[in-house]
């Protein structure tokens, strides 16, 4: 319970200044300053933003299908949400005790594009249902790679419950990591970045939104609070999965400092305080990729998405699977 | 074979694009020099920040840019020769001939004409630095200031005439005054003369006029 609602504070602390981080990248890449006004540095400017926001007028437009219109952004931002109650924080806070905690994330998270659906369906208005078809198609297409290189992972770590994941890689620090313990899983690893940009619709694969051509995609008719929901859900939904990566393959809330003979780098800066910090750190660099790769490459075509996913990842992630076995079986036992 | 190809052409090319904007994200630490655009460094504002603040901080500009119209109204000799030479009619003068040289400009040019309006029209003009060009006294030109946008349009109507309603009024009646006396005199020396004056030799018609050059409006 108390790990949800640190997550549940943190994540709408994340939000305001994952805003903020996301505006200055862009700005910092494009040789601007981004938002400098509000606060120091501007680093009050999504709260002037939200405040906004906040008063703004709920439209619902007259032909709008009230009330699919209305849960749609609830149904997002729970499927995401409920995602952050199976994340462990630190060695002692593990969240929920489901043991099949990462099979049942992954079932939930993908609940959201059943949220993305109505809202695009229920707004009556062809460029939200565009926009809300293509998410379909993608969520649908890229759950499988990101499916199957999390499998690789729990082929290897032999459990579904997170924080037993997190447990195996401790001690060693950086080495104890998955990724750097079963060099294999770098290929699942690049293939989980992929298609989480992906599930969390953000560019390359931001068809479903694509403000230059849809003007917003499924929630162009939404103002207001509700549309904040379906931002919340967004920036949620990326740190969610840069947790689960940071979890999966980084080695969760170890430190990333092994244990050396004379020094137990790892012992001091392990704790309490220590787990969560490294656990945010980890995926908050993680974030900070997907927002650099954002500001780096250019919307794909539906078709080069599709392509993507179905020629590409799939079968390299079917193959990594093979691999991964082989690996366990061979090499671990 | 292509399959792989475009693998590896993925790779090396997000590798590629991917350094390209973490280069220019840690060269945010380099700001922008205030130099103007004579300043040999203008163009490298590649090499971080490219933006100033704008009303904090500004990027000095020429003295001599085509910005804002300035007439310096003691050095002007109220000729109209800017208003005619303008293409878009910016520039409104209402001259008020003196009855005699009043003063002279900073150049030595005597001053023969009031100046009871003369405005000009930020919000028309183009621009073009015509005005300046022939102003005969130099009294018109083109400062540095660039930030006069306003609300209302008609604030960019800018007036540079000094007098004031009493003094134009005043000029008017001595004007006035001056003209009646001198078509009296005139009548009254036309009426003596027209007496003792002979029939005068027809004189010969010039070959060749110049064409009048047909004022617009």
């Amino acid at each position: 319970m108390l790990t949800l609602a640190f997550y549940l504070a943190f994540l709408l602390i994340f939000v305001v200044f994952a805003v903020y981080g996301e505006r200055k990248t862009a700005a910092f890449i494009q040789n601007r300053l981004g938002p400098m006004e509000v606060g120091p540095k501007g680093i009050l400017q999504t709260v002037a933003d939200l405040l906004k926001m906040l008063q703004k007028e709920d439209i619902k437009a007259s032909s709008v299908d009230k009330l699919p219109f209305l849960i749609a952004p609830i149904i997002v931002f729970v499927a995401v949400f409920t995602g952050f109650s199976l994340l462990p924080l630190n060695a002692e806070l593990s969240g929920s005790t489901a043991s099949g905690g990462l099979f049942l994330l992954l079932a939930i998270i993908s609940l959201d594009v059943l949220g993305i659906l109505m809202a695009g369906w229920a707004s009556n208005n062809k460029y939200s249902l565009f926009g809300s078809m293509r998410s379909v198609a993608q969520i649908i297409s890229y759950e499988i790679p990101i499916g199957l290189s999390v499998l690789s992972v729990v082929i290897i770590t032999g459990t579904l419950d997170l924080q037993e994941t997190s447990i195996q890689q401790t001690g060693r620090g950086l080495l104890g990591w998955n990724l750097v313990q079963h060099p294999v899983l770098v290929i699942p690893f690049l293939i989980f970045i992929i298609s989480g940009l992906a599930e969390s619709n953000r560019t390359p694969f931001d068809l479903p939104e694509s403000e230059s051509e849809l003007v917003g995609g499924y929630h162009t008719e939404y103002s207001g609070f509700r549309w904040g929901i379906f931002m919340l859900s967004e920036y949620g939904m990326m740190l969610l999965l840069s947790i689960l990566g940071s979890i999966l393959f980084l080695g969760g809330w170890n430190s990333p400092f092994p244990n050396m003979e004379f020094l137990s780098l790892s012992d001091l800066t392990s704790g309490t305080f220590w787990g969560v910090f490294w656990l945010l750190s980890k995926s908050l660099l993680l974030v900070f990729v997907q927002m650099w790769v954002r500001w780096t490459l250019p919307r794909l075509r539906v078709d080069q998405l599709m392509s993507l996913s179905w020629k590409y990842l799939t079968p390299v992630s079917i193959l990594m699977l093979f691999i991964c076995g082989i690996w366990k079986l061979w090499l671990l036992s | 074979m292509s399959y792989f190809k475009n693998i590896s052409y993925a790779f090396r090319t997000i590798r590629k694009g991917l350094a390209l904007t973490l280069r220019y994200f840690f060269k945010i630490r380099f700001r922008r020099n205030a130099e103007p655009v004579t300043s040999i460094n203008y163009f490298d504002g590649e090499n971080g920040t490219f933006t100033v603040q704008y009303p904090k901080q500004e990027i000095p500009v020429p003295d001599h840019g085509r910005y804002k119209l300035h007439n310096e109204i003691d050095d002007c000799i109220v000729c109209d020769k800017c208003a005619k030479i303008c293409p878009v009619d910016c520039i409104e003068i209402e001259p008020i001939r003196a009855v005699e040289e009043y003063g002279r400009t900073s150049d030595g040019t005597p001053l023969r004409i009031h100046a009871a309006k003369f405005d000009i029209d930020m919000a028309k003009c183009c621009f073009c630095g015509l005005c300046t060009v022939v102003c005969p006294t130099e009294c018109l030109t083109m400062t540095d200031e660039y930030d006069y946008s306003t609300n209302n349009i008609l604030d960019h109507n800018f007036s540079f005439s000094k007098m004031t309603e009493n003094e134009i009024a005043q000029k008017r009646s001595e004007l006035e005054k001056f003209q009646s006396e001198k078509s009296s005199a005139k009548s009254e020396s036309a009426s003596k003369e027209s007496e003792k004056v002979s029939p005068k030799k027809p004189v010969a018609k010039p070959v060749f006029k110049p064409r009048p050059i047909p004022k617009r409006k």
